[in-house]
């Protein structure tokens, strides 16, 4: 049963094949067997998930049920969740038991979808290794000692484990896609704006983004069209109608123009990334789309205009955690300020400390013009790029790592090896554009995603040419291993 | 711009964080490496470009001044780390 994507489940439970309080119960146990190897979930939430599964199938028995309910799914722990903990992988939240749904969670809920517990991510999803978490790092279920990506590390790594077959996650920077690629799952980054962030634990307000992370493009689908719409309570949120992405699904590629960016095709990228990417718009233009070079001359400022936005709204939206109202406090404070800076300093790890002292930095009296005003100005032009490209191509395809999944402890002694682990993703967050991942091939045994980047709102023809793709292949079918980590399938 | 540790106590106060002696080398250290990766926007010549704050360049929306929340006092109180009587306790401020 765990091998099943969530359209089979979807399938299944309207047939009556079993109900959603059995498959919850299979999942259930499946996370808790595999847990403690992978450590892909901060919390697993039993009883509140049978209760789920209950009502799912009580409503299911009244006729009322909606495409995913019953269907099992886990949220990263960075989205609110009323009664249980939500730590954003950090000390700092590690008592915080919300007293609210985000709004995603709310509508997911009100499909009827099954919450199984919370994922594993980086601190306050600063990281692209799920290595910063408080909780301990996340195994990639298809190498014992490899990273599974971040910061929503523990989503992919649920998915592509066949713990649950859907996770929600969040993309600052690439913090959906760049996990997707590594663990072989499909991600997708809706435009800015698409999903409330209300209820989201906030890092970068400008760049920050919720989305699904699943097996195939119709799971992401599915699970779009009830996330996304417009949302009162967040200020950013865009009132845009929303597409049906289901039917989306079926329209033939014929006449899509696809755009290679050049700066992307260079030298700088690995030989076997570039080969499965070859491959991937050989395929793609046998079916009827055309391709095209593009060039976004900016494309290498994206990395250093990101880490000055990125920090300064991260030292802006973390000087919340005070040690007052929510969250830890040191012991014995002298005073008010050591309860301050003793509070933040031993809750929060170093790589969170480091974005605050940077944002800190380009924000300070004198620098602000040279570095957060110029950063935006880098924005714009980065963000002009896509749109002259946009008006030559419907689609851009790109990679969305570097390579494959690295090891544990690789990229830690300089935090900018980290940082350009985020390449190819980074100037999308920065232009607030739509993009997807979805596996095609493998490098040295382990997976690898191809991004497909869309012009603001074009969500539909992501999840359209990504579902095309899969049935032309069979990349998002293949599975890890799972007896390294002791499980029979 | 390069940063020394002197420069990385001051931020270090402005932030609300304490550095300890022994972590002050390798964070400035890290600061430096970061700050050096962004410096390369120096070079840059914006001139004529417009800063992009909104990446769909909306505008913040406004609502209506009127009152839509509920009051839930007594759910944020439980969160507290030390609260009584509807105050958030901290240490004394004025003696």
């Amino acid at each position: 049963m765990h091998n099943k994507t969530l359209r089979e489940i979807s399938n299944d439970l309207a047939s009556g094949l079993y109900s959603s309080e059995e498959i919850t119960g299979e999942l259930l146990a499946r996370c808790e067997r595999l847990n403690g190897a992978l450590n892909a979930f901060i919390s697993i939430t039993p009883e509140l998930a049978l209760a789920q599964a209950r009502q799912a199938d009580a409503r299911r028995a009244k006729g009322d049920a909606a495409a995913l309910t019953g269907v099992p799914m886990a949220h990263k722990d960075i989205f609110c969740t009323q009664g249980i903990r939500t730590s954003a992988g950090s000390h700092m939240l590690d008592n915080f038991i919300s007293p609210y749904d985000a709004t995603v969670v709310e509508r997911l809920k009100a499909d009827g979808m099954v919450c199984l517990g919370k994922t594993n991510m980086d601190e306050f999803a600063m990281g692209s290794s799920n290595e910063t978490s408080w909780y301990g790092p996340v195994h990639n279920p298809w190498k014992k000692g490899a990273v599974p990506g971040g910061s929503s590390g523990g989503s992919a790594a649920a998915v592509a484990a066949r713990m649950v077959p859907a996770t929600t996650g969040t993309d600052t920077g690439g913090s959906i896609r760049q996990p997707a690629s590594l663990c072989g799952i499909t991600g997708l980054k809706p435009t800015y704006g698409r999903v409330s962030r209300w209820g989201m634990v906030a890092f970068a307000s400008s760049l920050d983004q919720a989305g699904p992370m699943a097996r195939t493009a119709e799971d992401c689908a599915l699970l779009l069209q009830s996330m996304a719409g417009f949302d009162e309570r967040d200020s950013t949120c865009m009132d845009y109608s929303v597409e049906d992405y289901l039917a989306a699904l079926e329209q033939p590629l014929a006449g899509l123009r696809i755009g290679l960016p050049r700066e992307y095709f260079n030298h700088g990228l690995d030989p076997a990334m570039g080969a499965l990417l070859q491959a991937a718009a050989d395929l793609l233009q046998a079916q009827g789309a055309t391709l095209h070079e593009v060039s976004l001359p900016h494309a290498d400022l994206a990395i250093s205009t990101y880490y000055i936005i990125a920090p300064a709204e991260c030292s802006t939206n973390l000087s919340r955690y005070d040690g007052v109202r929510y969250g830890y406090r040191c012991k014995d404070p002298a005073n008010l300020m050591d309860l301050y800076c003793r509070s933040r300093s031993e809750a929060f790890g170093d790589e969170v400390k480091r974005r605050i002292l940077v944002g800190t930095y380009v924000l300070s009296a004198g620098f602000y013009d040279a570095y957060y005003r110029q950063a935006q100005k880098a924005r714009r032009l980065i963000n002009n790029d896509f749109a002259s490209a946009f008006e030559a191509v419907d689609l851009i395809l790109c990679p969305s790592a570097l390579g494959a999944a690295f090891d544990m402890g690789s990229k830690t002694a300089n935090p900018v090896d980290m940082y350009k682990e985020d390449l190819y993703t980074i100037p999308v967050n920065l232009a607030g554009l739509p993009a997807l991942t979805a596996p095609c091939g493998f490098i040295n045994g382990m997976p690898a995603g191809l991004q497909l980047v869309a012009p603001h709102f074009a969500e539909a023809r992501l999840l359209q040419v990504a579902h095309q793709y899969q049935q032309l292949t069979d990349w998002h079918l293949a599975r890890p291993d799972m007896r390294i980590w002791g499980e029979s399938s | 711009m390069s940063i020394d540790a002197k420069g990385v106590e001051k931020l270090a106060q402005l932030a609300r964080l304490d550095i300890s002696e022994k972590d002050i080398a390798a964070t400035t250290r890290s600061i430096g490496e970061v700050l050096k990766l962004v410096d390369q926007l120096q070079q840059l010549d914006t001139r004529q470009i417009e800063p992009l704050s909104h990446p769909l360049d909306a505008k913040q929306r406004l609502r209506a001044d009127r009152v839509t929340e509920t009051n839930q006092r007594d759910a944020f109180e439980a969160l507290a780390p030390l609260c009584e009587d509807g105050l958030y306790l901290v240490p004394r401020v004025i003696e």
